[in-house]
């Protein structure tokens, strides 16, 4: 939680400065509390969805509005008008056949787009403009580090020395998958680790799990392997963390994506506290044989958004299940979209901006931006012309997600960029009110006011509760709990008859939850 | 077209950690040669296991030569060190005290000082440029026979700095280089004689009246018969030892080894039947010194001996499991070889080297945990890691301690033997080398080979670093990514990849997740094209980067 909404949105807010003053820090321990003083920031979650190939943008929203331009450029590839996937309050575009998962996100409101994403002078090299997306950096800029690898930076400057720690005791960040993008490379280093989708280590335990066999290498090869497993420190969180979820939703099978997807799943349900997952596929570079010849609604590019589509739909449907789907914000990209026109081969070129996906509960449902205009006169060459920038994107997530001060952002991307609205504004303080609502309920006073006691009732979600109360100076003055409790309703008595009149708090912590309570003593 | 990453297709993720023995046995014709291939497989094989790693111009060199050449040639002896050991402490106000002047060698100077601050500093100087010594690249095993012969006759020169020289311990390098490739015995002799280790284990102090045992006993138990089951000396035999090395000592004006006959224990000595009760005949006078000979005479007549130093060599060459089979098809018939060649060194090394056991690749390849000095100095030869010019002593002794410095981290350090009995990975069973690795030095190499595919590292503002695209560039065709990680999987890695796991690497990391290669090709092509363009080369440099560190972040990278 922010520091800014926590002191705005407690009526109790005023008093902290002078409870801080009189208790150290150190005393209330890892809690939501300290975690809002010193800084770090929500429990919000990123979810990095690369498409590696360069992803058609225009057979994935298909511009409704001008169906027959887009008919006419690519005839070949086109999805029937009839089978476009319409969209609640939008006639002007659909979305591919395949896409029935997000489709039914949009409807529900968990899905937005942000049409033609790009950069100036588009790069068409893949590898090149991948890089460019990666770090963030200008078409013409070389840059080393990745934009989530400074964002991760920005939060945890001395990573990795002295981590795991209380405050950060998972992964910064993890990638699923066998090598790390570049979009984590921080100042310092890799920010994160890779895991593959079944949840063992990849970066330090080798990837390729051939078998060893019954030989001296073999042997040796097997002993290397386990101390490799062994080196990691953050193996055990991570294990803990897939433990603790034994139920999950259900995913499509043969889908690598959603294979990913339910790992990610797993861990943020789990409980890890780690800030940025990173999954992907490829085989988005579809010159050829993007359609099949005769019926455009099969061929690789179909395959490939109903693996993406399924995948996503099943997450959602699992991160609802898992209870766990107000903390996680999911993106797609791709290093470019294609070129406006089909080619001969029953594919498209590599072309300049595309379509970006946000989905989450706390999008903003819509389609950012407007259809590309389809000129009359199109070339073959001709791109999507980019109406927003990526870094716009990034900008955005930081700001209305992560909920970075503008000034940290514009450090993070090292300039300034434009905010997208497509994250709802109650994101950045969703926890507050989270908190506030269920903190309505966890602790109450009766009487109140009162003359010499009162008895304090309080609600915890179980394990460790402590509830304390404090003068207005900030100086304690008893704690009536501090211990584990079950899940349930507790009541203890305050007696203040040795106390002068005035106003007391009670502050109960509850795991990340706390609440303070105004209590007032009058004369009798 | 696929439609997910190139991903673990065909690749098992199970891996059963199991510890069961061995299956496989070595060929019962073990010593015979080796009649097979000659190819890359078998000479970075080779390289590996007798030189500081396997660069490509060397494993070039060897495919125009015969296996029997190449083995001839690598055995034998390099030229002697062409620098001394230089004053690289006179930094930070501090000034030798023998007047020996920055970037100038104090071997011949102040060695009657007793200083033992500059003592310890000439020490400390004296092993970086041992390490260099190491580092550097000849194609000759010389170097690499030093530190077997060091951990056979382990020492440690940070015991008693205030009286063992650091010119003792310079000499003593030399003595053990000139045997290295020589005579045993000689070899022997010259050690129980060395001023270094007649202070070391105490023979400097072993006089008649009060005998020192120390050097008579592990001159037996570490040295020569060993302590293998068969090796049955007594305690008497140390003692009778002890007494006759009485006398041999370092002179207390000019420094060297003298004999002191007023010393010296002249009775005879009796050993047991283990020796066939030999009587070692007491002599007054400088005659006494002569009986050391007859001495290593009695000690060398004992087949433990034989076996015990190939055994020795067997598992620093080859691998520490010695079986009966390794026993009886190897080690026994090595030890003949050993005693038929009066204690030379070199039948023994090519023997092994040429024999089909030594290439039989499933059994002989890539067994050996590499040794942090092979770790680092592995590394920086066989990427090319450029060194400065050797004639910039300020920039070569930067170097040379960074690179010390990280062996030291990884727990091995020339110089500094923690234990007579040498380093725990060369006799600790049952582990043996596995002890060189443990989360904590894993974590450690894997920073090193991080680092230094990334920024490199520095000291004194000296970089060592690899430069991937250099690496990359000495293959025949770089711009074909299965070529080219073939290629540097050739030199990097003893043990094989599956072929479904060369293709992951390749798609994951030279082609960023595209299918096709000419996508690599064409970023090869553009960056060959025009090489000072910044972004075409970070495009491959960065690629190559993640290549190379993701392949030494295999467990595989740590075998040889």
């Amino acid at each position: 939680m922010q520091r800014r909404s926590f002191l705005k949105q407690t009526i109790q807010g005023t008093i902290l400065p002078s409870i801080m003053g009189g208790l150290s820090v150190k005393a209330f321990g890892n809690s939501a509390f300290l975690q809002s003083l010193t800084g770090a920031d929500n429990d919000h979650v990123l979810v990095l969805i690369q498409l590696a190939g360069g992803n058609d943008g225009l057979n994935t929203i298909i511009p409704l509005e001008f169906y027959s331009d887009y008919n006419r450029i690519r005839p070949n590839i086109a999805i029937p008008e009839n089978r476009v996937l319409p969209l609640n309050n939008n006639l002007k575009s659909g979305l591919h056949p395949a896409l029935t998962g997000m489709q039914q996100m949009y409807n529900e409101e968990k899905l937005c787009a942000i049409q033609a994403v790009g950069y100036p002078s588009a790069n068409g090299s893949h590898f090149r403009s991948m890089d460019i997306w990666l770090t963030g950096s200008d078409a013409e800029q070389y840059l080393s580090t990745g934009w989530a690898g400074r964002y991760l930076n920005h939060q945890y400057p001395n990573y990795p020395v002295g981590f795991p720690n209380d405050t950060m005791p998972d992964p910064l960040a993890l990638q699923i998958g066998s090598v790390l993008s570049p979009v984590f490379l921080s100042p310092t280093g890799f920010d994160a680790l890779a895991i593959d989708e079944s949840l063992n280590f990849y970066n330090l335990i080798d990837a390729i799990q051939d078998p060893t066999p019954n030989t001296p290498s073999g042997v040796e090869l097997t002993y290397l392997r386990t101390i490799a497993k062994q080196t990691n420190k953050y193996a055990e969180v991570i294990k803990a963390a897939a433990a603790k979820v034994t139920q999950q939703g259900a995913y499509p099978a043969d889908n690598y994506m959603a294979a990913q997807l339910k790992a990610v799943a797993k861990l943020v349900a789990g409980g890890l506290k780690t800030k940025i997952y990173m999954v992907g596929m490829g085989g988005f570079d579809t010159h050829a044989g993007q359609v099949n010849g005769g019926n455009t609604l099969t061929g690789n590019h179909s395959g490939l958004l109903k693996q993406v589509s399924d995948a996503i739909s099943a997450f959602t449907q699992d991160l609802k299940f898992l209870g766990v789907s107000k903390r996680v914000l999911g993106m797609t990209f791709s290093e470019f979209g294609r070129r406006m026109q089909s080619n001969g081969s029953l594919g498209t070129d590599h072309g300049a901006a595309q379509p970006v996906f946000l989905f989450g509960d706390s999008v903003k449902q819509g389609i950012l931006g407007k259809n590309p205009d389809i000129p009359a006169n199109n070339q073959a060459g001709d791109n999507v012309p980019m109406q927003y920038d990526f870094r716009s994107v990034y900008s955005t997530i930081l700001r209305d997600w992560f909920c970075l001060p503008a000034k940290d952002v514009d450090t993070v991307l090292l300039k300034n960029y434009q905010y997208l609205p497509v994250i709802q504004s109650t994101a950045c303080n969703m926890d507050i009110q989270e908190l506030n609502n269920l903190g309505n309920n966890l602790i109450i006073n009766y009487p109140n006011p009162f003359v010499t006691s009162t008895t304090i009732t309080f609600k915890t979600s179980g394990g460790h509760t402590l509830v304390q109360v404090f003068d207005t100076a900030g100086k304690r003055i008893t704690t009536l709990a501090d211990k584990n409790y079950t899940k349930g309703t507790y009541s203890v008595t305050f007696n203040s008859s040795a106390l002068a009149s005035g106003v007391y708090y009670a502050r109960m912590q509850n795991g990340s939850l706390q609440q303070v309570r105004p209590m007032l003593k009058v004369k009798g | 077209m696929n439609e997910s990453l190139p991903t673990q297709a065909g690749i098992s993720k199970k891996n059963k950690v199991s510890n069961v023995a061995i299956g496989l046995t070595p060929p019962a014709d073990g010593l015979q040669e080796y009649t097979g291939a000659w190819d890359t497989a078998q000479i970075v094989h080779l390289l590996k296991r007798t030189l500081f790693g396997a660069k490509r111009g060397d494993i070039q060199y060897f495919k125009t030569r015969t296996m029997q050449q190449a083995v001839n040639e690598l055995l034998q002896p390099a030229s002697v060190p062409s620098t001394y050991p230089l004053n690289n402490y006179s930094v930070g106000g501090y000034t030798d005290p023998g007047g020996v002047a920055l970037w100038q060698t104090w071997i011949n100077n102040g060695i009657t000082l007793a200083d033992r601050e500059l003592n310890e500093k000439r020490i400390d100087s004296f092993k970086t440029w041992w390490l260099g010594q190491a580092l550097n690249p000849s194609r000759s095993i010389h170097e690499k026979m030093v530190v077997f012969w060091h951990n056979h006759f382990a020492i440690d020169t940070s015991v008693g700095t205030d009286v063992i020289k650091a010119r003792f311990w310079y000499d003593h390098y030399l003595t053990l280089r000139q045997h290295a490739l020589g005579n045993f015995k000689s070899m022997a002799k010259a050690i129980t004689l060395d001023p270094a280790m007649l202070f070391f284990l105490n023979g400097a102090s072993n006089v008649k009246g009060s005998p020192n045992e120390n050097f008579a006993r592990e001159l037996q138990e570490l040295y020569t018969v060993g302590k293998g089951p068969d090796s049955k000396y007594t305690e008497d035999d140390v003692k009778a030892a002890a007494l006759v090395l009485t006398g041999h000592t370092v002179h207390p004006v000019n420094f060297t080894y003298f004999f002191d006959a007023g010393k010296h224990d002249a009775t005879n000595k009796e050993f047991s039947a283990f020796y066939g009760n030999t009587i070692v005949t007491g002599y007054t006078g400088p005659a006494g010194a002569s009986e050391i000979d007859a001495l290593l005479d009695m000690i060398f007549l004992q087949e433990e001996l034989t076996k015990h130093i190939c055994r020795k060599i067997y598992r620093h060459f080859i691998y520490y499991k010695i079986d009966n089979d390794i026993e009886q098809t190897i080690i026994t018939p090595l030890a003949v070889i050993f005693r038929n060649n009066n204690y030379n060194i070199q039948p023994v090394l090519a023997t092994l080297f040429k024999s089909k056991h030594f290439y039989d690749m499933v059994y002989s390849s890539a067994c050996i945990i590499k040794s942090p000095l092979d770790f680092v100095l592995d590394l920086c030869n066989e990427f090319n890691v450029v060194m400065p010019d050797g004639n910039d002593s300020e920039a070569t002794y930067a170097v040379w301690e960074s690179i010390q410095n990280e062996a030291r981290e990884m727990q091995q350090e020339l110089g500094a033997i923690p234990e007579v009995a040498g380093w725990y990975a060369y006799y600790q069973a049952p582990a043996f080398h596995e002890l060189w690795v443990n989360s904590s030095t894993y974590t450690r190499r894997t920073i090193f080979t991080d680092r230094m595919v990334a920024d490199g590292i520095t000291k004194n503002n000296q970089t060592i670093l690899i430069d991937p695209i250099s690496f990359a560039g000495q293959f025949a065709n770089p711009g074909d990514p299965t070529l080219l990680i073939n290629d540097s999987l050739a030199i990097l890695l003893r043990y094989p990849l599956s072929v479904s796991a060369k293709e992951f690497i390749k798609r994951s990391l030279l082609l960023s997740g595209q299918l096709q290669d000419y996508y690599w090709t064409n970023a090869w092509d553009a960056y060959k094209a025009n090489p000072a363009d910044a972004i075409t080369k970070a495009i491959v440099s960065s690629r190559l980067q993640a290549l190379y560190k993701y392949i030494m972040n295999l467990p595989e990278y740590h075998l040889c």
